[in-house]
């Protein structure tokens, strides 16, 4: 693990009565970057931010957040971090000032400090005006926002981010991407998670796709892109287990992947020139095509190949 | 957690708590205002011991001096009205009951995630129980407060004779009492709530243990009436110390109600403050165990 590090795990793993929810898993999050965690339900994304975050014991593993263990020094890693929980976690009945100035209160931030810090958050997140509104009257937008202010406020090193913009219309969900980007280029390291590979794309330094309880793959967006090669090319067929058969031992073919919408076949050279001989091959074997599409890989196929299935996009 | 912290990690350590050693006054703060912005809540706690007076008090009253007037009562002791008799009981009931559901805001919490976010601070997690208790033991005040003011205007003759001085102490007193005993039933509530999953299972828990509490008592009628094996019992229970020291600040030493004389010491009261101070901080320690331990998520 390097020096610039801020989260180290190693070899964490989590049981809940018998079922093994995060399996044995390492990684690292650098000073300064946003990280995400891309993965479906269940993955066990919130188990692993439970335990960074000192919620849940620490089982089996190692994991020092902020320079301390999580297990030794909980108090130590507390006043380091930030968090935006999964689900709104707001008072109903306090207003939007009353959330800020407990939550300021609980990590014994000065009166005058946390005044301005409240106002300057406030004014950062679009809220002032809506301060001596209860939080049970705000969208769900706000809701997040506030959730987002009452995480910063505390000016932690890191942010935990659990499905920042789950559940969001997608115009509020590009201003949340905007704020993250704000919060991390005013210096504050981003562990974020998402089941959105659109998200994870867009926002992220750094990627790991969880599944299962297990890292599958690490890398930037630009990384887990490239290694499915330059282009993909979709055929929908008649017979899409016979057309795979078929096309096994092409030169330039790295996988072929099915999926509910058909063939996703990676390509390492350039997918135009391959396409006619795809067809050809398949058609030669007496297989109908309906549809053929060429595109550049996305996140989502980097998904496909390597978890062998579609991630169902479940949001809004 | 781990136990094995160096010297200079000790000492980080205690510099911390006493950064935050009054970080349960947030709790506190946050209790309040729900419960001043929760009306139904405020008005029913502020009615509910006024309405215990004036319809079971008064009613009961008309009774119990009915039987009671034949006695005679002994030369040199003061009689005590029945209604004067039970509002001592009244305050106490009240305190139990009022100190009883006080932990139903952490079941709360917990169920619909807040308590994450208190669990996630640096706060030491026995400020949350704190926080809670004390807005309980307010909240009990407040309700005792009331009892006294609206049992004068019932006709209630607390404090006979007494000097203005020593009803200022008679007052203290009581809230001494009043203030040990809800602080442990908060804290066992606290304890109950942070182990259950529904509020349900909280209201069957606090159904079962009232009426035995309550019952064998000398809340509303004399412990010497009681066959032996609930007057022994009705001597561990907390409430009947409650009611022993109020009566003893409100009615003096020595007095006469029910049929039966009264006297305490100023050693009986003593021990009977003494065992609710034992019995609060039982109750602390099985609350902090059980929040040190607690897993929210
Ligand atoms: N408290 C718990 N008790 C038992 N099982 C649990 C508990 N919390 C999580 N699990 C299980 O652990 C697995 C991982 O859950 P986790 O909440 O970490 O998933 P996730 O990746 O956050 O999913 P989502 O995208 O739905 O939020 C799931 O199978 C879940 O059922
Ligand atoms: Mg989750």
């Amino acid at each position: 693990m390097g020096e610039g590090d801020i989260i180290e795990v190693q070899d964490l793993e989590h049981t809940f009565n018998g079922f093994v929810a995060v399996r044995g898993i390492s990684f690292s999050v650098r000073r300064g970057e946003i990280f995400s965690f891309l993965g479906p339900n269940g993955a066990g994304k919130s188990t692993t931010i439970n335990i960074l975050t000192t919620l849940l014991p620490l089982q089996a593993g190692t994991v020092r957040v902020a320079g301390h263990d999580v297990a030794r020094e909980p108090g130590r890693v507390r006043e380091a971090i930030g968090i935006v929980f999964q689900d709104d976690v707001l008072d109903r009945d306090l207003t939007v000032w009353e959330t800020m100035e407990f939550h300021g209160r609980l990590y014994s931030i000065p009166r005058d400090e946390r005044k301005k810090r409240i106002d300057e958050m406030l004014r950062v997140v679009e809220l002032d005006a809506k301060r001596n509104e209860r939080t049970k009257n705000l969208s769900g937008g706000m809701k997040r926002r506030l959730q987002i202010a009452r995480g910063l406020l505390t000016r932690p090193e890191v942010l935990f981010l659990d499905e920042p913009t789950q559940g969001l219309d997608p115009q509020t969900r590009m201003r949340m991407w905007d704020y993250i980007r704000e919060v991390n280029a005013a210096g504050t390291t981003v562990f974020m998670t998402t089941h959105y590979m659109e998200e994870a794309d867009m926002l992220s330094d750094r990627i790991s796709i969880i599944d299962h309880g297990r890292i599958i793959v690490s890398g930037t967006p630009e990384e887990l892109k490239n290694t499915l090669g330059e282009d993909v090319v979709y055929l929908e067929t008649g017979d899409d287990a016979k057309a795979r058969e078929t096309l096994r031992g092409v030169g330039e073919i790295r996988s072929v992947t099915e999926s509910p919408r058909g063939l996703s076949i990676t390509i390492s050279a350039d997918g135009s020139h391959c396409l006619p001989r795809i067809v050809e091959r398949v058609r030669g074997a007496g297989i109908d095509i309906s549809s053929v599409n060429l595109k550049k890989p996305t996140m989502d196929d980097v998904f496909v190949y390597y978890t062998g299935r579609e991630l169902r996009d479940e949001g809004a | 957690m781990s136990s094995s912290t160096t010297p200079a990690g000790n000492c980080a350590t205690r510099e911390r708590e006493q950064k935050v050693a009054w970080e349960f006054l947030t709790v506190y703060w946050r209790e309040m205002i729900r419960f001043v912005r929760f009306r139904t809540q405020l008005l029913s706690s502020l009615l509910q011991p006024a309405l215990w007076m004036a319809f079971f008090g008064v009613a009961m009253s008309s009774n119990f001096n009915r039987f009671t007037s034949a006695i005679p009562v002994p030369a040199g002791v003061i009689p005590v009205d029945y209604l004067t008799f039970m509002a001592a009981g009244v305050i106490a009931m009240t305190t139990l009951f009022t100190s009883l559901f006080g932990g139903i805001s952490l079941l709360f919490d917990k169920n619909w995630g807040l308590m994450r976010e208190m669990l996630a601070s640096p706060m030491p997690r026995t400020h949350i129980m704190l926080g809670v208790s004390l807005s309980g033991m307010t909240k009990s005040f407040i309700q005792v407060a009331i009892i006294m003011v609206f049992g004068l205007i019932l006709g209630v003759r607390f404090f006979p004779g007494f000097s203005p001085a020593r009803i200022a102490v008679s007052i203290l007193g009581i809230f001494a009492f009043v203030g040990v005993f809800s602080l442990g039933f908060l804290l066992f509530s606290s304890t109950i709530s942070m182990r259950l999953e529904s509020p349900e299972g909280l209201q069957g828990i606090i159904t079962l243990l009232t009426l035995p509490l309550f019952f064998v008592s000398n809340a509303l009628y004399p412990i010497q009436a009681f066959p032996p094996l609930l007057q022994a019992l009705s001597i561990y229970n907390p409430l009947t110390h409650l009611v022993s020291g109020v009566r003893y600040f409100a009615l003096g030493s020595e007095f006469f109600a029910v049929g039966a004389s009264y006297s305490f010491t100023p050693a009986d009261v003593l021990l009977s403050f003494g065992y609710l101070v034992v019995f609060a901080t039982v109750m602390y320690l099985l609350a902090r165990r059980t929040f040190q331990k607690a897993v929210v998520t």
